[in-house]
Protein backbone atom coordinates (compact mmCIF):
# COMPACT_ATOMS: atom_id res chain seq x y z
CA UNK A 1 0.00 0.00 0.00
CA UNK A 2 1.25 3.56 -1.16
CA UNK A 3 0.16 4.55 2.02
CA UNK A 4 2.38 6.56 4.81
CA UNK A 5 1.29 9.07 6.54
CA UNK A 6 3.46 12.65 5.60
CA UNK A 7 4.56 15.03 8.82
CA UNK A 8 1.61 17.19 8.52
CA UNK A 9 -1.04 14.21 8.29
CA UNK A 10 0.64 12.88 11.28
CA UNK A 11 0.01 16.13 13.00
CA UNK A 12 -2.94 16.66 11.93
CA UNK A 13 -4.06 12.88 12.99
CA UNK A 14 -2.02 13.20 16.50
CA UNK A 15 -4.88 12.94 18.51
CA UNK A 16 -5.85 9.58 16.99
CA UNK A 17 -2.66 8.52 16.63
CA UNK A 18 -1.71 8.84 20.64
CA UNK A 19 -4.72 6.82 20.82
CA UNK A 20 -3.12 3.34 21.74
CA UNK A 21 -6.21 1.55 19.86
CA UNK A 22 -6.28 3.49 16.91
CA UNK A 23 -2.18 4.51 15.73
CA UNK A 24 -0.56 5.18 12.80
CA UNK A 25 -2.23 1.82 11.54
CA UNK A 26 -5.56 2.77 12.68
CA UNK A 27 -4.96 6.70 10.92
CA UNK A 28 -3.94 4.75 7.84
CA UNK A 29 -7.09 2.60 7.87
CA UNK A 30 -9.25 5.51 7.92
CA UNK A 31 -7.46 7.33 5.10
CA UNK A 32 -8.14 4.02 3.14
CA UNK A 33 -11.70 4.00 4.12
CA UNK A 34 -14.86 4.79 2.70
CA UNK A 35 -18.15 6.22 4.26
CA UNK A 36 -21.56 6.56 2.40
CA UNK A 37 -23.67 9.08 3.63
CA UNK A 38 -26.96 9.37 2.76
CA UNK A 39 -29.22 12.57 3.51
CA UNK A 40 -26.71 15.84 4.10
CA UNK A 41 -29.11 17.21 6.81
CA UNK A 42 -29.28 17.10 10.60
CA UNK A 43 -27.85 13.48 10.85
CA UNK A 44 -25.66 13.77 7.82
CA UNK A 45 -23.97 17.30 8.79
CA UNK A 46 -22.75 16.46 12.00
CA UNK A 47 -21.88 12.80 10.87
CA UNK A 48 -19.77 13.62 7.79
CA UNK A 49 -18.18 16.86 9.80
CA UNK A 50 -16.49 14.37 11.98
CA UNK A 51 -16.04 11.56 9.78
CA UNK A 52 -14.12 14.26 7.58
CA UNK A 53 -11.83 15.86 10.33
CA UNK A 54 -11.28 12.06 11.34
CA UNK A 55 -9.70 11.62 8.04
CA UNK A 56 -12.10 9.32 6.42
CA UNK A 57 -10.30 9.30 2.80
CA UNK A 58 -13.41 8.74 0.88
CA UNK A 59 -16.88 10.37 1.89
CA UNK A 60 -19.71 9.88 -0.73
CA UNK A 61 -22.90 12.39 -0.10
CA UNK A 62 -26.47 11.51 -1.56
CA UNK A 63 -29.24 14.29 -1.24
CA UNK A 64 -31.24 15.31 -4.07
CA UNK A 65 -32.43 18.75 -1.88
CA UNK A 66 -31.29 22.10 -2.09
CA UNK A 67 -30.42 23.96 1.39
CA UNK A 68 -33.52 25.63 3.00
CA UNK A 69 -33.42 28.72 5.70
CA UNK A 70 -35.70 26.25 7.89
CA UNK A 71 -32.35 23.45 7.96
CA UNK A 72 -30.14 25.93 9.63
CA UNK A 73 -31.20 25.77 12.83
CA UNK A 74 -29.96 21.88 12.70
CA UNK A 75 -27.91 21.66 9.64
CA UNK A 76 -24.69 22.92 10.73
CA UNK A 77 -22.31 22.19 7.54
CA UNK A 78 -24.95 24.54 5.65
CA UNK A 79 -24.06 28.57 5.75
CA UNK A 80 -26.42 31.53 5.48
CA UNK A 81 -24.92 32.01 2.52
CA UNK A 82 -25.65 28.39 1.14
CA UNK A 83 -29.46 28.85 0.92
CA UNK A 84 -30.70 28.05 -2.42
CA UNK A 85 -27.56 25.89 -3.17
CA UNK A 86 -27.81 22.02 -3.44
CA UNK A 87 -27.12 20.63 -0.22
CA UNK A 88 -24.40 17.85 -1.66
CA UNK A 89 -22.55 21.06 -3.11
CA UNK A 90 -22.71 22.95 0.48
CA UNK A 91 -21.65 20.13 2.43
CA UNK A 92 -18.99 18.81 -0.19
CA UNK A 93 -17.45 22.22 0.46
CA UNK A 94 -17.06 22.47 4.13
CA UNK A 95 -15.89 19.57 4.00
CA UNK A 96 -12.85 19.72 1.27
CA UNK A 97 -12.23 22.76 3.76
CA UNK A 98 -12.06 20.81 6.93
CA UNK A 99 -9.74 18.42 5.50
CA UNK A 100 -8.13 18.43 2.11
CA UNK A 101 -7.24 14.92 2.47
CA UNK A 102 -10.79 13.58 1.99
CA UNK A 103 -11.97 12.91 -1.33
CA UNK A 104 -15.80 13.48 -1.17
CA UNK A 105 -18.04 12.48 -3.92
CA UNK A 106 -21.41 14.24 -4.51
CA UNK A 107 -24.10 12.46 -5.67
CA UNK A 108 -26.93 15.25 -6.16
CA UNK A 109 -30.12 12.55 -6.70
CA UNK A 110 -32.45 11.03 -4.46
CA UNK A 111 -31.99 7.10 -3.04
CA UNK A 112 -33.98 4.75 -4.62
CA UNK A 113 -34.55 1.29 -5.26
CA UNK A 114 -33.09 1.36 -8.92
CA UNK A 115 -29.66 3.17 -7.82
CA UNK A 116 -29.05 2.31 -4.56
CA UNK A 117 -27.26 -1.09 -4.69
CA UNK A 118 -24.98 0.77 -6.87
CA UNK A 119 -24.44 3.69 -4.83
CA UNK A 120 -23.73 1.63 -1.57
CA UNK A 121 -21.59 -1.11 -3.62
CA UNK A 122 -17.94 1.01 -3.43
CA UNK A 123 -18.19 1.72 0.84
CA UNK A 124 -17.16 0.13 3.66
CA UNK A 125 -19.84 1.96 5.50
CA UNK A 126 -23.38 3.21 5.01
CA UNK A 127 -25.03 6.42 7.19
CA UNK A 128 -28.68 6.35 7.17
CA UNK A 129 -29.31 10.16 7.58
CA UNK A 130 -32.61 10.42 6.11
CA UNK A 131 -35.67 11.94 7.17
CA UNK A 132 -38.63 9.20 6.09
CA UNK A 133 -40.01 5.66 6.48
CA UNK A 134 -39.97 4.73 2.74
CA UNK A 135 -35.98 6.08 2.61
CA UNK A 136 -35.02 4.06 5.87
CA UNK A 137 -36.61 1.03 5.06
CA UNK A 138 -35.05 0.85 1.54
CA UNK A 139 -31.33 1.89 3.14
CA UNK A 140 -32.00 -0.78 5.29
CA UNK A 141 -33.11 -3.29 2.71
CA UNK A 142 -29.97 -2.55 0.07
CA UNK A 143 -27.34 -2.88 2.99
CA UNK A 144 -29.17 -6.25 3.85
CA UNK A 145 -29.14 -7.50 0.42
CA UNK A 146 -25.40 -5.41 -0.19
CA UNK A 147 -24.11 -7.26 3.16
CA UNK A 148 -22.85 -3.60 3.96
CA UNK A 149 -22.69 -2.29 7.78
CA UNK A 150 -24.72 0.85 8.91
CA UNK A 151 -25.60 3.03 11.04
CA UNK A 152 -29.41 3.71 11.25
CA UNK A 153 -30.70 6.49 13.22
CA UNK A 154 -34.04 8.94 13.87
CA UNK A 155 -34.68 11.89 15.32
CA UNK A 156 -38.18 13.76 16.59
CA UNK A 157 -39.08 16.25 19.14
CA UNK A 158 -36.32 16.04 22.40
CA UNK A 159 -35.85 11.97 21.13
CA UNK A 160 -33.03 10.09 19.09
CA UNK A 161 -32.41 6.80 18.43
CA UNK A 162 -30.08 4.46 16.49
CA UNK A 163 -28.85 0.96 16.24
CA UNK A 164 -25.69 -0.61 13.98
CA UNK A 165 -26.61 -3.28 11.69
CA UNK A 166 -23.96 -5.78 10.28
CA UNK A 167 -26.37 -7.48 7.56
CA UNK A 168 -26.54 -11.56 8.09
CA UNK A 169 -24.87 -10.88 12.05
CA UNK A 170 -27.47 -8.81 13.67
CA UNK A 171 -30.97 -7.59 13.91
CA UNK A 172 -31.63 -5.34 10.97
CA UNK A 173 -33.99 -2.59 11.05
CA UNK A 174 -36.83 -4.36 9.56
CA UNK A 175 -36.11 -7.05 12.20
CA UNK A 176 -37.23 -4.65 14.60
CA UNK A 177 -39.78 -2.04 12.95
CA UNK A 178 -41.21 -4.69 10.36
CA UNK A 179 -42.74 -2.18 7.38
CA UNK A 180 -42.55 1.76 7.25
CA UNK A 181 -45.94 3.15 9.43
CA UNK A 182 -48.73 4.43 7.22
CA UNK A 183 -48.45 8.29 5.98
CA UNK A 184 -49.22 10.38 7.97
CA UNK A 185 -49.26 8.09 11.08
CA UNK A 186 -45.61 9.35 12.77
CA UNK A 187 -45.25 13.40 12.35
CA UNK A 188 -42.59 14.27 10.96
CA UNK A 189 -39.47 16.80 12.27
CA UNK A 190 -41.34 19.39 9.92
CA UNK A 191 -44.44 18.82 11.92
CA UNK A 192 -43.21 18.15 15.04
CA UNK A 193 -39.97 20.13 15.50
CA UNK A 194 -37.17 18.74 16.66
CA UNK A 195 -34.00 20.60 19.14
CA UNK A 196 -31.62 20.97 16.81
CA UNK A 197 -28.63 19.99 19.31
CA UNK A 198 -30.45 16.32 19.32
CA UNK A 199 -29.78 16.00 15.36
CA UNK A 200 -26.49 16.92 16.48
CA UNK A 201 -25.64 14.50 19.39
CA UNK A 202 -27.59 11.49 17.29
CA UNK A 203 -25.17 12.32 14.01
CA UNK A 204 -21.62 12.35 16.00
CA UNK A 205 -22.98 9.01 17.56
CA UNK A 206 -23.35 7.91 13.88
CA UNK A 207 -20.49 8.95 12.76
CA UNK A 208 -18.83 7.14 16.26
CA UNK A 209 -19.90 3.89 15.24
CA UNK A 210 -18.60 4.28 11.85
CA UNK A 211 -15.57 4.73 12.84
CA UNK A 212 -15.32 2.16 15.18
CA UNK A 213 -16.63 -0.38 12.63
CA UNK A 214 -13.93 1.37 10.22
CA UNK A 215 -11.20 0.80 13.37
CA UNK A 216 -12.87 -2.80 14.45
CA UNK A 217 -12.62 -1.44 17.65
CA UNK A 218 -15.16 -1.58 20.91
CA UNK A 219 -18.66 -3.42 20.95
CA UNK A 220 -21.05 -1.47 18.35
CA UNK A 221 -24.43 -1.26 18.60
CA UNK A 222 -25.97 -4.21 17.15
CA UNK A 223 -28.47 -5.90 17.96
CA UNK A 224 -29.42 -2.76 20.44
CA UNK A 225 -31.38 0.12 20.10
CA UNK A 226 -30.14 2.88 21.52
CA UNK A 227 -33.17 5.17 22.92
CA UNK A 228 -32.27 8.84 24.17
CA UNK A 229 -34.91 11.36 25.95
CA UNK A 230 -32.97 14.76 26.02
CA UNK A 231 -35.27 16.27 28.71
CA UNK A 232 -34.90 13.15 30.97
CA UNK A 233 -30.70 12.62 29.68
CA UNK A 234 -31.52 9.37 29.68
CA UNK A 235 -29.90 6.80 27.32
CA UNK A 236 -31.35 3.43 27.56
CA UNK A 237 -30.18 0.36 25.39
CA UNK A 238 -33.15 -1.89 24.30
CA UNK A 239 -31.93 -5.19 22.99
CA UNK A 240 -33.17 -6.17 20.06
CA UNK A 241 -32.77 -9.71 18.40
CA UNK A 242 -32.77 -10.90 14.47
CA UNK A 243 -36.35 -11.52 13.91
CA UNK A 244 -36.75 -15.11 11.97
CA UNK A 245 -40.10 -13.55 10.59
CA UNK A 246 -38.10 -10.47 9.19
CA UNK A 247 -38.98 -10.41 5.44
CA UNK A 248 -35.62 -9.39 4.24
CA UNK A 249 -32.97 -11.09 6.85
CA UNK A 250 -35.06 -13.57 8.14
CA UNK A 251 -35.37 -17.53 7.31
CA UNK A 252 -37.87 -17.34 4.48
CA UNK A 253 -37.58 -13.44 3.20
CA UNK A 254 -39.69 -12.43 0.86
CA UNK A 255 -37.55 -9.31 -0.43
CA UNK A 256 -34.80 -10.43 -2.12
CA UNK A 257 -34.64 -7.77 -4.60
CA UNK A 258 -35.62 -3.70 -4.10
CA UNK A 259 -39.07 -2.12 -4.69
CA UNK A 260 -39.52 1.56 -3.84
CA UNK A 261 -42.27 1.06 -0.86
CA UNK A 262 -45.11 2.77 -2.93
CA UNK A 263 -45.09 0.28 -5.46
CA UNK A 264 -44.62 -2.89 -3.20
CA UNK A 265 -48.07 -1.11 -1.51
CA UNK A 266 -49.67 -1.25 -5.04
CA UNK A 267 -48.33 -4.97 -4.99
CA UNK A 268 -49.78 -6.62 -2.07
CA UNK A 269 -53.22 -4.68 -2.26
CA UNK A 270 -53.87 -4.54 -6.27
CA UNK A 271 -54.80 -1.41 -6.08
CA UNK A 272 -53.01 1.87 -5.11
CA UNK A 273 -53.55 3.34 -1.74
CA UNK B 1 -49.89 -7.00 38.07
CA UNK B 2 -46.18 -5.22 37.14
CA UNK B 3 -45.23 -5.34 33.86
CA UNK B 4 -41.71 -3.34 33.19
CA UNK B 5 -42.38 -0.98 30.32
CA UNK B 6 -39.31 1.02 28.97
CA UNK B 7 -37.69 0.02 31.62
CA UNK B 8 -40.19 1.25 34.38
CA UNK B 9 -41.94 -0.39 36.77
CA UNK B 10 -45.84 0.00 35.74
CA UNK B 11 -48.59 -1.56 37.35
CA UNK B 12 -51.61 -2.63 35.42
CA UNK B 13 -54.70 -4.58 35.49
CA UNK B 14 -54.05 -8.25 35.90
CA UNK B 15 -54.58 -10.09 32.57
CA UNK B 16 -54.70 -7.38 29.64
CA UNK B 17 -53.42 -7.83 26.41
CA UNK B 18 -51.07 -6.22 24.25
CA UNK B 19 -53.63 -3.99 22.45
CA UNK B 20 -55.53 -3.04 26.08
CA UNK B 21 -51.69 -1.37 26.99
CA UNK B 22 -51.35 0.27 24.02
CA UNK B 23 -54.62 2.07 24.73
CA UNK B 24 -53.71 2.67 28.17
CA UNK B 25 -50.42 4.06 27.15
CA UNK B 26 -52.65 6.26 24.69
CA UNK B 27 -51.31 4.67 21.98
CA UNK B 28 -54.01 4.77 19.26
CA UNK B 29 -52.51 3.08 16.22
CA UNK B 30 -51.04 0.05 16.47
CA UNK B 31 -48.83 1.16 13.09
CA UNK B 32 -47.12 3.71 15.45
CA UNK B 33 -45.24 1.59 17.46
CA UNK B 34 -43.28 -1.64 17.76
CA UNK B 35 -44.10 -4.18 20.34
CA UNK B 36 -41.09 -5.72 21.86
CA UNK B 37 -42.47 -8.21 24.85
CA UNK B 38 -39.44 -10.17 26.38
CA UNK B 39 -37.24 -9.27 23.68
CA UNK B 40 -39.15 -10.82 20.69
CA UNK B 41 -40.90 -8.25 18.01
CA UNK B 42 -44.44 -8.86 18.22
CA UNK B 43 -46.52 -9.03 14.64
CA UNK B 44 -48.83 -5.91 14.94
CA UNK B 45 -51.98 -8.31 14.24
CA UNK B 46 -50.56 -10.13 17.78
CA UNK B 47 -51.35 -7.30 19.60
CA UNK B 48 -54.87 -7.74 20.61
CA UNK B 49 -54.52 -11.90 21.16
CA UNK B 50 -51.42 -11.68 23.32
CA UNK B 51 -51.59 -11.71 26.61
CA UNK B 52 -49.71 -9.76 29.17
CA UNK B 53 -47.69 -11.96 32.46
CA UNK B 54 -46.68 -10.51 36.08
CA UNK B 55 -42.87 -9.67 35.37
CA UNK B 56 -43.27 -9.04 31.47
CA UNK B 57 -40.89 -7.04 29.65
CA UNK B 58 -42.25 -5.04 27.23
CA UNK B 59 -40.47 -2.50 24.93
CA UNK B 60 -42.62 0.49 22.88
CA UNK B 61 -40.65 1.07 20.14
CA UNK B 62 -41.86 4.24 18.05
CA UNK B 63 -40.87 5.20 14.81
CA UNK B 64 -38.34 8.17 14.16
CA UNK B 65 -38.06 10.06 11.15
CA UNK B 66 -36.03 13.13 11.26
CA UNK B 67 -32.51 13.79 9.54
CA UNK B 68 -32.40 16.03 6.57
CA UNK B 69 -35.81 17.49 7.09
CA UNK B 70 -37.27 19.54 4.00
CA UNK B 71 -39.15 16.77 2.09
CA UNK B 72 -41.63 15.34 4.19
CA UNK B 73 -43.02 11.32 4.20
ZN1 LIG C 1 -34.05 -8.28 9.57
Amino acid sequence: MELTLSDEQIERYSRHIVLEDVGVNGQEKLLASKVLIIGAGGLGAPASLYLAAAGVGTLGLVDADQVDISNLQRQVIHHTDDIGRDKVTSAANKLRAINPDVTVREFHLRAEASNILDLINDYDFVVDGTDNFVAKFLINDACVLGNKPFSHAGILRFDGQLMTVRPGASACYRCVFNQPPPPRAVPSCSQAGVLGAVAGVVGCLQATEALKSLLGLGGLLTDTLLVWNALRMDFRKVKVKRNPRCAVCGEHPTITTLRDEAAAVCDITGKPR
Amino acid sequence: MKLIVNGTDVQVSDGINVGQLLFKRKVRLPDMVSVELNETVLQRAEFETTPLHEGDRVELLYFMGGGCGTHAV
